[in-house]
């Protein structure tokens, strides 16, 4: 692959090799993932429920616009109608979008309502946002940690710092110490920030929440399948905004429970008394 | 409807009539300016202004989008970054935006409701010239020490409370424009309440100023708010009270809710008056009347009404209550429903109409299609359970530029094209006019239609620099933004060719185009209704 210009002076040289380097990195990605947890699911299907509604709306009323365009031409001769109202018509383009509305709602507020039940969590993770990094804490486990930019990224993304972002592994999206979490179990979090707002979002969890200086916001999740979990700090909180990512590595319960009895262990005196 | 043919106009008509108005014509040189009352001015100053500030908002967006070029930190760094995505939305909202509708109000409300001018016309001034002094503080900010805000445009609290030395500049210029928004209302619904010609009853005035009015009452009701808000910011930085410092007792969350108290009326601030020019554009080229006039102003108030009780939509991610949150889900839905009568009455206006595709309808046309895209994700947005997907990523970018950029935007480049003959007595460029049109409006989609993709593949807004998977989408995005901008020059340039010459512009321009502004010669006379028309 090309290695891309990252100088301020090369920016014609960068735009040429990037645009040759396009077909070699195919990454165009249109729609939302499916995600691993349950409310990921809710969350995708009302997704694709309201765009498809919104396509289908959007062809039909642009369809009308489009023939009446390409048809009531001055040029083809067309003469004017008088009319300026029909209560008819009228009534008819009200009364659907109501409808389509109601039964948007009757299909979103139930799913609401189960996205914000955290009852039957069985363990609980405090989550806190610092200027720039998070906090895990395992609550009642006396076991926490924070989690910053891998310093690969950190050192390739600093102003022409002159290394292609390309050539790093999960560029911006990989951290020193992931979170790490056990499938199958539905973990209550609280969300917190030490010093301005910060927002915790996996997009394959479909969490989004904001974490509040002075306030404990909760939400839960329930991962379905092991693996890395990528995402990103959501809320502008000053310069190293983007540069605060989130992972989470969910691992089967057994593994789990083994790297926390492994980490406890390690954990130094300090880390633990910070708690 | 307003109709405008009567004997009793007739007088504008005459070219002797108009030598008899020159004892009080415009004053000469740079005071004619300075001390100007008069609408036509103050107008012609307003627009002026936010062409200026369009080209200064737009050069933010060129950082951005070259920042955001390709992976990787190449020309600025995080912080100065965040401060033009913050001025960026300032100078564009309450800069460019605002006072180009105002501007347009100034022109066209004494013209459309037959009054001589309005109604307070030293207020006016006033509320011109406060303008360019408080975007000259406001921009001034990013060549202090510290830089200028760089906490977002929303100002959200303790981060915007972390700014250097200029925040106290910053404030005060929101102040300031703030207080030149009421002024300008107070004077907009004065004049329509009160200077309105014999027999204009509101029901017969002209869709657009009935937009205004509306618009006007929003911003008297929205300001204030605003002005409150951004006071606390400022005793809480300074004289050490904790409004909105947890540490202190204080909530920053609260901030939030006064922030879109104001946030979500100013939203329609922006885009109604730009429905109100549309719903003038599409008739006169359709050759027919507007489609469901009352049903037209009643969804205008509807939406006027609804945006006091959807803000805290802005805000599903922060932890409301359940119930909370399922009232703002429920509010937010039911704006689409004015919306989508709008969007098909203008429709239903251009049904069966003898249809031609100057500039300003094409501008016009294009907002039609591309304002109901930003309506849909709009629709999608307030689904709080996929907005949690949604919140603060590029797909809420998309959203609220397709909204105010082929929206709000188009509907004043519409405008200026459609009003342009009358106020400068020139034909603008038809052929460079529809080239700025195809330009603008393939670049425009090139920008934006991406940023749906890129949020919706997990791309965070405000941010300086992204992971690899976003670069593709990224850089068709900018090089749409590039040339989209270089398209707003050649407008630039069509604007000031029409204002120095150009073929003469009849009184109706257009194909008998319905209205009081086009029974008076183009250009304008200096003073236009000394004697009140009649209308029927």
């Amino acid at each position: 692959m090309h290695r891309v210009a990252t100088t301020a002076r090369q920016p014609l040289a960068g735009l040429i090799l990037t645009v040759l380097a396009l077909p070699a990195q195919a990454a165009w990605e249109l729609n939302m993932t499916q995600g691993v947890t349950s409310i990921s699911h809710e969350a995708y299907d009302l997704h694709m429920l309201v765009l498809w509604i919104c396509t289908i709306v959007g062809i039909g009323v642009f369809a009308v616009m489009i023939y009446a365009i390409a048809t009531f031409r001055k040029s083809k001769g067309a003469v004017p109608a008088t009319f300026s109202h029909s209560t008819y018509a009228e009534m008819i383009w009200t009364i659907i979008p109501t409808l389509i509305l109601i039964f948007l709602a009757y299909e979103t507020a139930p799913a609401l309502i189960r996205i914000e039940d955290t009852s039957n969590s069985e363990m609980t993770i405090k989550i806190t946002g610092y200027q720039w990094k998070w906090q895990y804490e395992y609550v009642g486990q006396g076991y926490s940690f924070f989690s910053t930019l891998a310093e690969s990224s950190n050192a390739a993304r600093q102003l022409n710092s002159g290394v292609n972002p390309r050539n790093v592994g999960n560029y911006l999206l990989e951290v020193d110490h992931p979170l790490v979490v056990p499938t199958g179990v539905k973990i209550r979090y609280l969300l917190t920030g030490s010093d301005v707002i910060h927002a915790w979002w996996v997009p394959a969890f479909s969490i989004k929440r904001d974490a509040i200086p002075g306030y404990v916001n909760e939400g839960w999740f329930k991962v379905d399948k092991a693996g890395v979990y990528r995402g990103q700090c959501a809320e502008l909180c000053g310069k190293d905004h983007g540069f605060m990512p989130i992972v989470v590595e969910a691992l089967p319960r057994a593994e789990f429970e083994a790297w926390l009895t492994t980490q406890k262990l390690a954990a130094t005196p300090a880390t633990v008394a910070a708690n | 409807m307003s109709t405008a043919s009567h004997p009793h106009a007739g007088h504008t008509h005459d070219p002797a009539d108009a030598h008899h108005e020159d004892h009080h014509g415009p004053a000469k040189g740079l005071t004619r300016w300075l001390f100007t009352t008069n609408h036509k001015d103050i107008g012609t100053l307003y627009l002026l202004f936010a062409l200026v500030m369009l080209f200064v908002g737009g050069a933010m967006a060129m950082v951005i989008r070259l920042e955001l070029f390709q992976p990787g930190l190449q020309f600025v760094n995080p912080d100065f970054f965040n401060q033009m995505t913050t001025m960026h939305a300032l100078i564009m909202i309450f800069g460019m935006i605002m006072p180009a509708f105002v501007g347009f109000a100034n022109w066209m409300i004494p013209l459309m409701i037959g009054a001589p001018d309005m109604a307070l016309p030293r207020l006016n001034n006033w509320s011109f010239w406060i303008l360019p002094f408080a975007s000259t503080i406001l921009v001034s900010t990013l060549f202090m020490p510290g830089g200028g805000p760089a906490g977002g445009w929303t100002l959200y609290p303790p981060l915007s409370l972390q700014a250097g030395n200029s925040f106290p500049f910053t404030i005060f210029a929101i102040h300031m424009l703030g207080m030149s928004s009421i002024l300008g209302s107070i004077n907009i619904i004065v004049t329509i309440m009160n200077m309105r010609a014999p027999g204009m009853t509101l029901l017969k005035m002209p869709l657009f100023v009935w937009t205004w009015l509306i618009t006007a009452y929003l911003l008297i009701a929205a300001m204030p708010v605003l002005a409150g808000g951004v006071t606390m910011l400022l005793t809480d930085q300074f004289f050490g009270t904790s409004f909105f410092q947890a540490a202190g007792g204080g909530d920053p969350v609260l901030f939030q809710h006064i922030f879109w108290f104001f946030g979500h009326p100013e939203v329609y601030i922006i885009i109604l008056p730009a429905f109100g020019i549309v719903s003038q554009i599409i008739p006169t080229f359709s050759r027919k009347p507007l489609f469901g006039y009352a049903a037209m102003v009643y969804a205008t108030a509807s939406i006027g009404f609804l945006s006091f009780i959807v803000w805290a939509h802005h805000m599903f991610t922060v932890g409301m209550p359940l119930a909370g949150e399922m009232f703002f889900m429920l509010s937010t839905m039911l704006i689409a429903i004015p919306t989508a009568v709008k969007v098909f009455n203008w429709t239903a206006t251009m049904w069966r109409g003898s249809l031609t595709f100057e500039t300003p309808m094409l501008f016009a046309l294009a907002f039609l299609f591309l304002f109901t895209i930003g309506g849909f994700s709009g629709l999608m947005l307030a689904i709080a359970p996929a907005d949690f997907q949604y919140h603060d990523t590029y797909f809420v970018v998309a959203h609220f530029h397709y909204v105010l950029v082929p929206g709000a935007l188009f509907g004043a480049i519409a405008g200026a094209y459609f009003w342009l003959p009358k106020w400068t007595g020139h034909r603008y460029d038809e052929r460079l006019g529809k080239i700025h049109f195809w330009l603008s409006a393939i670049s425009v989609n090139v920008t934006f239609f991406p940023q749906h993709f890129l949020g919706l593949a997990g791309m965070p807004r405000r941010i300086p620099d992204y992971a690899t998977q976003f670069a593709d989408w990224n850089m068709i995005s900018s090089i749409g933004s590039f040339g989209f901008g270089l398209s707003q020059v050649l407008f630039a340039y069509i604007v000031f060719k029409t204002i120095r010459g150009g073929a003469k512009a009849t009184a109706e321009v257009w194909d008998q185009p319905e209205g009081l502004e086009w029974t008076v010669p183009s250009p304008a006379p200096y003073h236009t209704f000394d004697e009140a028309p009649v209308v029927k």
